[in-house]
């Protein structure tokens, strides 16, 4: 029960709140202002309630929490320590907040006495983490933890979600008070807003069922709102054309026949043309980020909007919108749907029907098209055919690049939270740490890390928290002994001058898994790459490190360049679809 | 356009921050902010003067509302309203032709004259931004040895109101 009469440390509280609020995983790792909690925690361990996971540096505690979250829908929480451990975790704090991810951060702080005195690991947290957090609270005495940290719970879990910072001095975590937790709680500044207008609906239903060359573009927002069901229903009602952003895949299948991959930089040339030609954009939970739009001068130039956000301040933002909707995006949906229904009109289908064959027009210069022939390993072909083995069975994280694109590119997401990547900041090193938090929460599905021979370097060291916890998380490695995006761009905009992206004095990737205790496999021939992964995936018992040796001269495609419009993409030069235009800068 | 939007915001300690944090990350233009609790001792209410095109007070606007601690706010130059700024001013007054010539300023102005020594005179004047403005180019030059400004505060006219 929430309410015991007999006196509990600061730090106890925090352990009773975390137990109120059903946190079964607590990534965290321990240092002096965070002692009382480390000594509360090993106190309560025979509840089992809650397990902490010992990370190896807390940038990992954040990305694993975050992973948690991803592939939950549960709140991530992390316990780290004052100064370095506070600030080591600021990456993954705003890694969380770029990608709206609801997360707890509790930094220890140095005792109120010392605080502003450049004490031993002092650092200010709350200053620090200010701007990368959805709000963040310092605790000033041990009568406010309790409910500071419901707020923080809620804040982070309502509305456009996101991660808050609770600071806690030490001296706060010895205090007493009678612990009591609140079973709500009502903040007079934060009412976030969940169904959308009546009349914006309508007029959004209006718009729709009037198009000619109607195109739905959608984002992690989706993915945030459990809305796939509902976008799911909508797209076929109306049987339009749908893509996803980085971070909305899977959030609407991409088997289906209406699903035209996804949209953006490297995005298929029919989902870029199809929202540069279309007339009625439907954009749900997506943020029209600069990756997305290209050029805003030449972004959906024929296009009446219609934007459905929870946020208010992401409407209007890059992009001005003809009918916003503020509101949950599930609720919305299920209300536009029902008005949809409710309506006699039909969407035109034969203006449907011609511009299909536009868009099959479009799909037949098959962008995705790479040398299935090469005797280099393609690293389009390792992702193809893990696609292909996993099917709908697991979840996939990634670290940032070039295989995170091929990854979002060439595996097919059928499900929601399923593809766990970080989209806004673009931080490598998430991949290996999320999939702790992903494989954690999902111990028997396969969780599957791809990442790069630079990216995985950024978090290595969290192979011995996999260990400890017998993670059997399967590592794609992509190895192609470049930072292959930063190579990319120097090939192409800055005349192959490949200034300091070659990744030079390897380890020995096996040997390096196998002394922590793992497997690992060295793949270097296109034929062993099927048999390599299928008997990766049939090892459960312990983590699996695969070293792809890939092409190191492949490049993304197709690609639309800085300062481009999004319908000016280059397709492979290799393709055997018409390059459209060759001009890169 | 120069917009003028007050903010009703929780007095908590960090919540100026916030909302300074906001107009530096995001390159928003600051010309003034004046804060300091209400009637309310747990509101503090913030005056800000800022410009910039209609989208980005719009942005302005939605990401203030955004804040976790700001409960609500509004632009007053949506409508009718009155604009307030203090300043004091000091002023090298040695010579009584000097001093004269700065009595007869400050009467002009409807300033007051708050304090006197042998050499300067402080005069304080209250007004819009515009009337300060004019003030300080009244004087001469030379003759100023401080200013300093409150900032601007704001309140609508008629029965327009920032209330919890």
């Amino acid at each position: 029960m929430a309410n015991e009469t007999e006196a509990l440390t600061g730090a106890e509280i925090l352990v009773r709140c975390f137990e109120e609020e059903g946190v079964e995983y607590v990534f965290g790792y321990p240092g002096g202002s965070v002692l009382h909690i480390y000594d509360a925690l090993f106190k309560r361990d025979h509840n089992n309630k809650i397990q902490h996971i010992l990370v190896r540096h807390e940038q990992a505690a954040t990305h694993a929490a975050d992973g948690y979250s991803r592939a939950t829908g549960k709140p991530g929480v992390v316990l780290v320590t004052s100064g370095p451990g506070a600030t080591n975790a600021v990456t993954g704090i705003a890694t969380a907040h770029m990608d709206s991810i609801p997360m707890v951060v509790i930094t220890g702080q140095v005792p109120r006495s010392l605080i502003g005195n450049d004490a031993f690991q002092e650092v200010d947290s709350v200053g620090i983490t200010r701007p990368c957090v959805k709000h963040n609270f310092l605790v000033n005495k041990v009568e406010d933890l309790a409910e500071t940290v419901k707020k923080a719970f809620y804040i982070a879990t309502t509305g456009r979600p996101g991660p808050v910072v609770i600071d806690i001095p030490k001296d706060v975590t010895a205090d007493q008070i009678a612990f009591h937790y609140p079973h709500q709680v009502e903040m007079r500044s934060y009412k976030p807003s969940s169904s959308g207008h009546p009349k914006q609906i309508n007029k959004a239903s209006e718009l729709l069922l009037g198009a000619k060359r109607p195109m739905i573009y959608s984002g992690g927002g989706v993915v945030l709102s459990e809305a796939s069901k509902e976008l799911t229903e909508l797209t076929r009602m109306l049987g339009f054309p749908i893509t996803n952003t980085l971070m909305g895949l899977g959030a609407y299948p991409a088997s289906d026949k209406q699903f035209v991959g996804m949209l953006g930089m490297h995005g298929t040339y029919e989902a870029n043309m199809a929202m540069h030609e279309c007339d009625v954009l439907l954009a749900v939970g997506a943020r029209f980020d600069d990756r997305v739009t290209s050029d805003i001068n030449k972004f959906c130039p024929h296009a009446k909007i219609i934007h459905i956000d929870i946020d208010p301040s992401s409407i209007s933002k890059n992009v001005r919108v003809d009918i916003p909707i503020v509101g949950d995006v599930r609720e919305v949906l299920h209300d536009l749907i029902k008005t949809l229904k409710g309506t006699k009109q039909q969407p035109d289908s034969q203006a449907l029907a011609d511009w299909w064959v536009q868009i099959q027009n479009w799909q037949e210069k098959n962008c995705l098209y790479y040398d299935r022939g090469s005797n280099l390993i393609k690293p389009q072909f390792v992702i193809e055919t893990l696609s292909k083995l996993m099917g709908d069975d697991g979840y996939v994280t990634s670290d940032v690049g070039q295989h995170q694109m091929w990854a979002a590119q060439y595996f097919n997401f059928n499900h929601p939270r399923r593809w766990i990547n970080s989209g806004g900041l673009g931080t490598m090193g998430f991949g290996l740490p999320a999939a702790i938090g992903t494989q954690l929460a999902h111990p028997d599905s396969p969780v599957v890390c791809i990442t790069g021979e630079a990216s995985i370097q950024m978090c290595i060291q969290e192979l011995a928290t996999c260990k400890q916890y017998d993670l059997p998380i399967k590592v794609v490695m992509l190895n192609n002994r470049y930072m292959g995006m930063v190579r990319q761009w120097q090939e192409m905009f800055y005349d192959k001058r490949y200034s300091h992206s070659y990744v030079d004095a390897l380890p020995d990737f096996v040997k390096l898994a196998e002394s922590y205790g793992h497997a690992g496999m060295l793949i270097e021939k296109p034929a062993n790459v099927e048999q390599a992964l299928k008997d990766a995936l049939a090892i459960n018992d312990r983590l699996v490190f695969m070293n792809f040796i890939t092409d190191s001269a492949e490049n993304v495609f197709p690609m639309v360049a800085a300062g481009k419009g999004q319908h000016e993409m280059v397709l492979s030069p290799l393709s055997p679809g018409m390059p459209i235009d060759r001009e890169l800068t | 356009m120069r917009h003028t939007i007050s903010v009703l915001i929780e007095n908590e300690a960090g919540a100026l921050s916030r909302v300074a944090g906001l107009f530096s990350a995001r390159g928003y233009n600051i010309e003034s902010l004046t804060v300091a609790p209400t009637d309310d001792a747990s509101l503090s209410r913030m005056t800000i003067v800022t410009y910039g095109s209609e989208a980005v007070i719009e942005q302005i606007t939605k990401q203030l509302n955004k804040l976790v601690d700001v409960i609500k706010l509004l632009d007053l130059s949506d409508g009718p309203h009155i604009e307030r700024e203090m300043l004091l001013i000091k002023l090298h007054a040695s010579k009584t032709s000097q001093a004269d010539e700065v009595k007869r300023l400050s009467d002009i102005f409807r300033g007051h004259v708050v304090d006197v020594t042998e050499s300067s005179y402080t005069i304080e004047l209250t007004g819009t931004a515009e009337k300060l403005d004019a003030f300080i180019k009244a004087v001469n030059s030379k003759w100023i040895i401080e200013t300093v400004r409150s900032g601007v505060s704001g309140i609508a006219r008629g029965d327009r109101a920032l209330r919890v």
